[in-house]
């Protein structure tokens, strides 16, 4: 419909035109990843810790010099124009492009790391060659694809966290929060872990090795941490191991209810996660392209609590597979633990047909309540059959599968891979079993709510547009009513964005914090009760 | 069934097609000529910023009108038979009704200038207005310099299109500073103060002479009338306020003033005929309010307003305390109850006005010299929440409550500074008062 410039030129008219600056800083960023790019290919780089700090400070640079010069001549405030006529961030050619690399990246990272020079029991090659530098002055140990991904993702954290402040300057929502992903990226999710490993074998730990461990990662998006091998690791590292294993269930069944309960699942999804970290900073350019159709609602409630399903079941049964029989060795057995399970799923299910009911939609409940019997069913079928496999599955296919399906090409390829195609939060809103289960306990039983500001809507879209999680946030604030959304992060930029200050976040009393009724506003009060009987 | 038939798709008329839907089983169907489906006015400057496409400003996904029963009709009408109860659309199709809603909006007000029509020349109202400016104003290199007269809402809005897309902008004001006819003259000195920052060429107190034309009847350039300066330029954008949009009623019957005359049921002179929205004109203004109010807030209020009346439940139009926003480039503005310009302020009428020392904040608050009583606020750059200013002025609170409770009020993002304290120790010294602010209580404030 719309009749602006086609012209098939790369860079047109402003505000879709680069400067010189942003096109020399572009360069420079590009030669930094050349850099990476020749060490794949075998160039084998002399001191590579200087090519490696040269390639790095030339990424970081080049992208902080690129948003100056976008941001540091404008004043303060909403900075969204042209992101619709830029192909980059419209599902246009270099959309395409970066979602295709992005993509055939995470395919090598996750299942060809030998093409990045990854070398089994032997001295890397390649790119991985060219982190070991780095890796060893952290850890001690040689660099892995996973050591050359965090350091990528981190940097990436880094420069568009500060592209993002300079962006939302006015904003010190945003500021704060985006210092926060950086912080908990930077320091818990790369560094501390690194450091951990050099403890590893020290009579602190009784001789004993932890697992990578990056504490903010909690189950289930950390669905491996309750497998065999990190159990084992933890129990043989002493005290720490022990008090870690004891954080891990505290994080999922204390901590995270009572942050989820005070602040929302935003205190997590957007303030600590990392995969939340690298959306909201390096994916912030693409947040616009999330559907905010009923359709894709209906998918993505599906969707991702079939996967919570998965990992429950996943984890039920791998962790099950290990247990032993004999009550005189460890209390824990296969049985006690699976009867602990169910009665803990009962409860949980039990409390909200009793009292949360009413808040949940149709499908919600038919779907509660269909996947409740599936488990208990499941369990039972266990219990009566007496078979050696989990439920009807090994345990170890159910593991493998959940790994491939979603820990690799549901949350790596196509999560982020397909940023500038589906949006920066495809995994959160359809994969991410975290957020599923911090998201009902937003929904039910949290303080936290965006309130509408009466009347003020003009239903002008951009809170819905540029909401990532592909909340229809206008559809509630054009009636006056509060948004309480499992799937929403607290990104805050509904807020943002809003020209007429309609929107904010905040941690208020349960009381009233739903409130289906529509309070426009500036109407005649008889007229609004009349508008609101059902 | 009856047959309700609605011409105008906008907020007003689709409000009330919508509340007609929830009561009733009626057949509605609304007849439109602008586009196929609502979409929000308000937000057509975010399409040519390139904020949203414009998909994105229809506030219901495409299948709605169906599910709900709606139909949908592309087409002007062209006249209204109202003895038997017809209209005629595209001049052709006649198509009948039982009840008629008129809520066709406005069009862009032209004073007569000469060459008010040339090519270039175009207002910004419409779908068809934005993709004209697509023609008119496609970028800095197609158009050199816009100029745009009348400074209003439209027209700021319209500069901050134009400035988005880098091309030079003047910016021809008739009052001596932006807006002062409706804002007080602090709030209307910083936003003068942002206009400049932004590089939009603020001339005040300048008046439009003549639009010239080059040898193809396209705008050349237009000439100033204090000075007689002639201001090359490829486009001109008219924003000078806007009309009732209700040529195609003249010789229908129906009552027509400068609007089409309602009464407070929203009936117009003809059985069966209601007008809302911006083309309704009251015979008598309500409280302080405009007989037109082309507000998108107070059309989505008539419609609801009719619904009920059209569904049996006949009410009056009683808009409840005024409020309205917008937003200037980068400053966002609300207002809650009354707060006239010097221009237009009664005699009774005390301000008070604070501006953050650097930040472009401020505030000014109105109430009666004699009784105190809160009178209305508006904000810049700071958000209230719309809710609490609603009670205060229905409770008939005094401005001392007022600022004592203000950070209740506040709706900024978390971690936003507060300048509460600051507002108020300048009410303080200002009115010799000692006012200690309360604490922010969401006792209060949902209570």
């Amino acid at each position: 419909m719309s009749t602006y410039d086609r012209s098939m030129a790369l860079t047109g008219q402003p505000p879709k035109s680069l400067n010189r600056n942003q096109k020399m800083a572009t360069l420079l960023g590009m030669f930094g990843l050349a850099i990476m790019l020749l060490a794949v290919f075998n160039v084998s780089f002399p001191q590579k810790g200087l090519w490696l700090s040269i390639s790095l400070a030339a990424i970081f640079t080049g992208t902080l010099w690129f948003s100056w010069e976008a941001y540091s001549e404008k004043l303060p405030g909403i900075k969204n124009d042209g992101v619709w006529f830029k192909s980059i961030s419209s599902k246009g050619f270099w959309g395409w492009i970066a979602g295709i690399s992005l993509t055939g990246f995470y395919i090598i990272l996750y299942f060809y790391p030998e093409y990045l020079g990854l070398v089994q029991g032997g001295d890397n090659k390649g790119v991985i060659a060219l982190f070991d530098p780095l890796s060893k002055a952290l850890s001690g140990n040689a660099a892995s694809q996973w050591f050359v991904y965090g350091t990528l993702y981190t940097v990436a954290i880094l420069a568009f966290g500060i592209k993002f402040m300079w962006k939302y300057r006015h904003n010190r929502y945003e500021r704060i929060r985006t210092m926060s992903v950086m912080f908990f990226q930077t320091a818990f999710a790369f560094i501390i872990p690194e450091l951990m490993a050099r403890l590893n074998g020290d009579k602190i730990l009784n001789g004993g090795s932890l697992p990578y461990y990056d504490l903010k990662n909690v189950w289930p998006l950390n669905y491996y941490n309750f497998e065999g091998y990190r159990i084992k690791a933890f129990l043989s590292s002493g005290d720490i191991g022990f008090a870690l294993l004891i954080f891990g269930i505290l994080s999922i069944f204390v901590i995270t209810p009572i942050l989820t309960y005070k602040y929302g699942k935003r205190w997590y999804c957007s303030w600590v996660c990392g995969c939340g970290g690298l959306a909201e900073t390096a994916g912030d350019s693409f947040r616009q392209l999330s559907d905010k159709s009923l359709k894709a609602w209906k998918i993505e409630r599906w969707v991702v609590h079939s996967v919570v399903v998965f990992v429950t079941l996943m984890t039920t049964a791998v962790i099950y597979s290990y247990l032993g029989t004999d009550t005189s060795k460890y209390w824990l057995t296969k049985s006690t633990f699976l009867i602990g399970i169910a009665t803990l799923l009962t409860l949980v299910f039990a409390w909200v047909m009793l009292f949360k009911r009413a808040q949940l939609q149709k499908d919600a409940q038919y779907g509660a309540i269909g996947y409740f019997v599936i488990i208990m069913a499941l369990i039972g079928m266990h219990f009566f059959s007496g078979d050696g496999n989990v439920f009807l599955f090994k345990s170890e296919t159910l593991r493998k599968s959940y790994s491939f399906l979603i820990g690799s090409i549901f949350s790596g390829v196509i999560g982020t891979g397909f940023y500038p195609i589906f949006g920066n939060r495809v995994w959160c809103r359809f994969g991410c079993p975290m957020a599923a289960i911090l998201g009902f306990q937003q929904r039910l039983f949290s303080r936290f709510r965006i309130t509408t500001n009466g009347g003020q809507c003009i239903s002008c879209g951009n809170c819905s547009t540029y909401c990532e999680m592909g909340i229809d946030v206008r559809a509630y604030a054009q009636k006056g009513e509060n948004i309480v959304r499992s799937s929403c992060v607290g990104c805050g930029i509904c807020s943002a964005v809003c020209p007429r200050g309609v929107l904010k976040l905040e941690n208020g009393p349960l009381q009233g914090r739903i409130d289906s009724n529509q309070v426009l506003l500036g109407n005649d009060v008889d007229l609004m009760t009349l508008v609101n009987q059902k | 069934m009856e047959n309700i038939v609605i011409i105008g798709n906008g907020i007003a008329g689709v409000t009330a097609a919508r509340h007609i839907r929830k009561l009733s089983n009626k057949r509605i169907i609304i007849i439109s000529g602008e586009t196929d489906h609502f979409f929000s006015r308000t937000a057509l400057m975010y399409v040519y910023m390139g904020h949203m496409k414009f998909d994105h400003i229809k506030p219901y996904e495409d299948w709605f009108w169906e599910k709900n029963r709606i139909e949908l009709m592309r087409g002007y009408v062209t006249e209204v038979i109202t003895d038997k109860k017809q209209l005629v659309v595209d001049g052709s199709r006649s198509v009948h009704y039982d009840k008629l809603i008129i809520a066709t909006g406005s069009k862009s007000n032209k004073f007569g200038w000469p060459g008010q029509d040339l090519h270039g020349v175009q207002g910004l109202y419409s779908k068809q207005d934005l993709d004209l400016l697509e023609t008119n104003a496609p970028n800095k290199d197609s158009c050199k310099r816009a100029v745009i007269v009348g400074g209003g809402l439209i027209g700021i809005e319209l500069a901050e299109m134009l400035r988005s897309r880098d091309i030079p902008v003047t910016f021809l004001v008739r009052e001596s500073s932006f807006w002062n006819g409706v804002l007080p003259k602090g709030e209307s000195q910083m936003i003068n103060e942002h206009i400049l920052e932004h590089h939009i060429d603020l001339r005040l107190a300048t008046n439009l002479k003549e639009i010239v034309a080059d040898e193809h009847g396209k705008v050349k350039s237009v000439i100033i009338a204090e000075t007689g300066e002639e201001l090359p330029c490829d486009m001109v954008g008219l924003t000078a306020g806007v009309t009732p949009n209700i040529d195609f009623l003249k010789g229908s019957g129906i009552e027509l003033g400068r609007g089409v005359k309602v009464n407070r049921f929203l009936e117009t002179n003809v059985n069966d005929v209601y007008a809302i929205g911006d083309c309704a004109e009251q015979h008598e203004a309500i409280g302080n309010r405009r007989p037109i109010e082309a507000v998108w807030y107070t059309g989505r209020m008539m419609g609801e307003t009719v619904a009920q009346t059209i569904c049996g439940n006949k009410i009056e139009y009683k808009p409840g305390h005024w409020f309205n926003s917008a937003k200037f480039l980068d400053i966002e503005y609300q207002t809650y109850g009354w707060v006239f310009s010097e221009r237009n302020k009664k005699n009774h009428e005390e301000h008070f006005h604070w501006r953050h020392a650097e930040d472009k904040v401020c505030i000014t608050v109105a109430f009666d010299k004699d009784s105190r009583k809160f009178l209305g606020i508006n904000t810049f750059g700071i958000r209230m929440r719309h809710e609490i200013f609603d009670r205060w002025l229905t409770e008939e609170r005094n401005v001392d409550h007022v600022m004592e409770h203000l950070i209740d009020a506040n709706f900024d993002p978390e971690f936003y500074r507060n300048y509460e304290s600051e507002i108020v120790n300048k009410f303080n010294a200002d009115h010799g008062k000692s006012i200690t602010p309360k604490k922010k209580s969401f006792a209060r404030i949902f209570g």
